[in-house]
């Protein structure tokens, strides 16, 4: 064996190479996208889903802003307190978003062997893995986010400064969720021993859930709802003037974003964000020193579980076997892995969460007060047709969306076996479909049944509601294998891909275009019932019928198309 | 049993599997020899009907891939060179999940698995989740499942690789007795010796084409007329035996 050359050491990998794979990934697989035939028209409907939707919220907005702007007194108030509002929630999605992220790319990526074992020092490790968190969990929110700060730069007439100032808020905003989420699930991966992830998620989802529980508290949204309750017009404007959070990041934003546009720039708010994020940074640098080896160590011990064979899954394939030996395998076979990845089941928990606060929500609502009528009283629930819809589109973008995506790797064997792809999209449609038509039945029956509506209306949610979840249900799966994963390496980041954006816009656009179809024959009803006008049936006919021919198209369409990407998928 | 017929798959201008034709009789061990990056995956994806060649067919039992999958792949196994399968299913759940592909249940699919599971020491591990499976484990249920339902043709993408020599063994004992039965095999390997040991006739891969093929002997046979004096050599001037001379270049630089 010759003697080693003794060699000056190795400078060592700087953040920008490190993170150079994963930029490198991204341009590649546009490259990718864009050489295939079908890249062009791809991205043509997703540019014009996108400009609808952007143009759609900036629409609105500038509405509403351009109202509160002539409202002397407190419409600057109404303003500022909307944009704390949307930036809070924002803030929750983040910080929840985030813990589950850095899970991911902290402790569970595939390039994490690699890394380790690599010259790789700790700081560029922590700074490259909290730049991929960051990213992953903010764009979503970063796209959203951009239309309404520009209607308020728009209405405002903020200019070229407030576009710098928009990004010297939002950008440490961003860093703040990132820093604590990642140091949050260190924390946690370190108290709980070997993998345990199941654990680890569930404390991890209690956590979302008092946030979002304690952000909810903060709104009091039922106090700008009823102005009337207060004693004066003083009163309103002093509960305008009182910070919702004084100590969030969400609140600094809007202080410096409200301060500039209305009056003089406050800086504060903005050293406020600047030393929190720089703070958040480096204490997690400091805890993912002391932290981190000892994390991923545990983290990478081998688990030993055993599949438990109990009475219900018994009974389950049992009940399934009028279904045929195929299609009982297949649902078995979706059912049994859904629930035993701890990252896809125990989203269930935050969801449940997210339907009692918003049939708590419901319950809350001022409709039994003073001047409020007929008219309003059924409107409201035909609005939270609407709303239910988007709470059913986000819970069909957790599980229904990556249901294609997650077969992934193990494609070979169908694609290999005389499966018929239309039997497996078909299953995993049904499969999905049916647990939300129950919850969305749910979620109409109790909420129509607290705000005490009018038969008519009753059954209108319920035929509505039935149709939009086979669509939303339909567009999910479809735009899930049109826009696949398959590399993904949880389930839980599928739904914030860029196909998952585009689902989550096609399906605000369809929840849209129902209720707008349905709202004509809606009023003429209600205002024979209130006011004793004749409601003319051809309004109900069309309007009905077109609600139904929209939402069927939006559960055949992207199937059909799925069945045929499927069919002609290479691997 | 297996044909293919002008075979052909291209990525853009390159050309990975070109105008491959071969006849695979009934109860054949067949071997597809070549280097890394031959073809020889391409064209086993193809025939598994994973891959949708550029031009030519490829018949399983006389039907076509292409134009009827479902009859035709009803006929197949299919052994990736990758273990990947479903995580968070057992065993057992996994294997009766492809059996459930080709619609076949019962007591007669639990006996079968139970006695493959045996067969590549799999039987403790039955019910634990393949999550804790070692690669050459997840390897050896691969290969049960693709066994299961008893299909006529198996086609295999390097056999051997992550398996232990004991399973090895039981493999090749498997596939010769798979074969005697009148069954076909088809695999891949780039591994001279399995394919010396293993196989009934051998077909040289190298540039998407094939260079040479017959049984061992005929191989030899053309080896010892072209002055080379074994199987390794032939094998080696048909694929490149430049590379192995420039690897002594490149250590001792």
């Amino acid at each position: 064996m010759p003697e080693a050359v003794a060699a000056a050491p190795l400078p060592a990998p700087t953040l920008a190479h490190v993170v150079s794979p994963k930029l490198r990934t991204v341009r590649n697989r546009s490259r990718a996208t864009d050489s295939q035939r079908s890249g062009a028209g791809r991205w043509a409907i997703v540019l014009l889903i996108g400009t609808a939707f952007w143009a759609g919220v900036m629409l609105v907005l500038v509405r509403l802003l351009r109202y509160f702007k002539n409202t002397p007194e407190i419409g600057a108030l109404l303003a500022g307190k909307l944009l704390g509002l949307v930036f809070l929630s924002f803030f929750a999605i983040l910080l929840i978003s985030n813990i589950i992220t850095a899970l991911s790319s902290f402790f569970l990526a595939r390039d994490l062997d690699m890394l380790a074992s690599a010259p790789v020092d700790w700081l560029t490790l922590y700074g490259a893995k909290l730049l991929e968190t960051l990213v992953h969990s903010s764009w979503m929110v970063v796209l959203m986010a951009v239309p309404i700060l520009a209607a308020y730069g728009y209405v405002y007439e903020g200019g070229f400064g407030f576009v710098l100032l928009a990004l010297g808020t939002t950008l440490p905003y961003l860093i703040i969720p990132a820093a604590v989420g990642a140091a949050v699930t260190l924390l946690l991966v370190n108290i709980f021993p070997a993998r345990r992830t199941k654990d680890l998620l569930t404390v991890v989802t209690l956590i979302a859930v008092g946030a979002l529980v304690v952000l909810f508290r903060l709104l009091r949204p039922e106090q700008l709802a009823r102005p009337e309750g207060l004693r004066s017009l003083v009163d309103f404007i002093a509960l305008l003037r009182t910070p919702t959070s004084p100590f969030l990041p969400s609140d600094w934003v809007q202080r410096a974003i409200m301060s500039a546009l209305t009056d003089r720039l406050d800086v504060l708010p903005l050293y406020l964000l600047w030393s929190t994020a720089a703070a958040a940074v480096v204490l997690g640098a400091i805890l993912h020193r002391a932290l981190y080896a000892g994390g991923f160590s545990k983290a990478q011990e081998s688990a030993q579980q055993w599949a438990r064979t109990g009475v219900l899954p018994r009974l389950g394939r049992l009940a399934l076997t009028p279904l045929g030996i195929l299609r009982r395998e297949l649902v078995c076979k979706e059912v049994r892995v859904f629930f035993r990845d701890t990252t896809q089941w125990s989203q269930l928990i935050l969801l449940a969460v997210l339907v009692v606060v918003y049939v708590f929500n419901v319950k809350f609502l001022p409709l039994r007060g003073q001047g409020i009528g007929f008219m309003l009283v059924n409107i409201v629930p035909f609005l939270n047709l609407g709303l239910s819809g988007f709470v059913l589109a986000s819970i069909a973008a957790r599980f229904i969306f990556p249901s294609v995506s997650v077969e992934g790797r193990t494609l070979w064997l169908l694609k290999s076996s005389p499966l018929p792809m239309r039997e497996l999209l078909w299953s995993k449609y049904w499969t999905g479909t049916l647990p939300l038509l129950g919850l969305a039945l749910l979620i109409v029956g109790v909420t129509d049944a607290l705000l005490q509506v009018s038969p008519f209306i009753y059954a209108v949610s319920v035929f509505s509601i039935v149709f939009l979840t086979f669509a939303v249900a339909g567009l999910a799966l479809g735009l899930g294998a049109i826009f696949p994963r398959y590399e993904s390496e949880s389930a839980a980041q599928i739904p914030t891909s860029f196909g998952g954006l585009v689902f989550m816009l096609s399906s605000a656009v369809l929840i849209g275009a129902v209720v707008m179809l349905e709202a004509r024959p809606v009023y003429s009803y209600l205002s024979q019932e209130a006011f004793g006008t004749v409601a003319d049936p051809t309004d109900m006919v069309v309007g009905f019928s077109l609600a139904l021919a929209v939402c069927l198209a939006a559960t055949f369409l992207p199937l059909t198309v799925a069945v045929r990407r499927l069919e002609r998928l290479e691997l | 049993m297996i044909q293919l017929q002008g075979l052909t798959k291209r990525y853009g201008s390159f050309t990975a599997v070109d105008a491959i034709d071969l006849d695979v009789p009934a109860g054949e061990l067949f071997g597809f020899l070549g280097p890394n990056g031959a073809g020889k995956t391409t064209t086993l994806r193809m025939i598994a009907g994973i891959l949708r060649p550029s031009s030519g067919t490829v018949r399983i039992g006389g039907i076509d891939v292409n134009v009827n999958p479902t009859a035709a792949k009803a006929k197949l196994g299919y052994i990736p060179d990758r273990p990947f399968i479903y995580e968070k299913l057992s065993g057992a759940e996994f294997l009766r999940f492809v059996a459930g592909l080709y619609s076949q249940d019962g007591a007669a699919v639990e006996r079968r698995m139970d006695e493959l599971l045996a067969l590549f020491d799999l039987s403790e591990w039955k019910e634990e989740l393949v999550e804790s499976y070692s690669h050459g484990m997840r390897q050896k249920l691969i290969i049960a499942s693709a066994f299961l339902h008893r299909p006529e043709v198996i086609v295999v993408d390097e056999p051997m690789v992550g398996l232990d020599p004991k399973a090895a063994r039981i493999l090749k004992d498997l596939f010769r007795e798979y074969t005697r039965r009148g069954h076909t095999i088809l695999m891949s390997t780039h591994t001279l010796e399995i394919a010396e040991d293993v196989c009934d006739r051998i077909a040289i891969i190298q540039g998407g084409r094939i260079r040479a093929s017959g049984t061992v002997e005929e191989l030899m046979a053309t080896a010892a007329s072209l002055g080379q004096h074994d199987l390794e050599s032939y094998f080696l001037q048909l694929t490149g035996e430049r590379a192995a001379r420039e690897l002594v270049e490149v250590l001792d630089a």
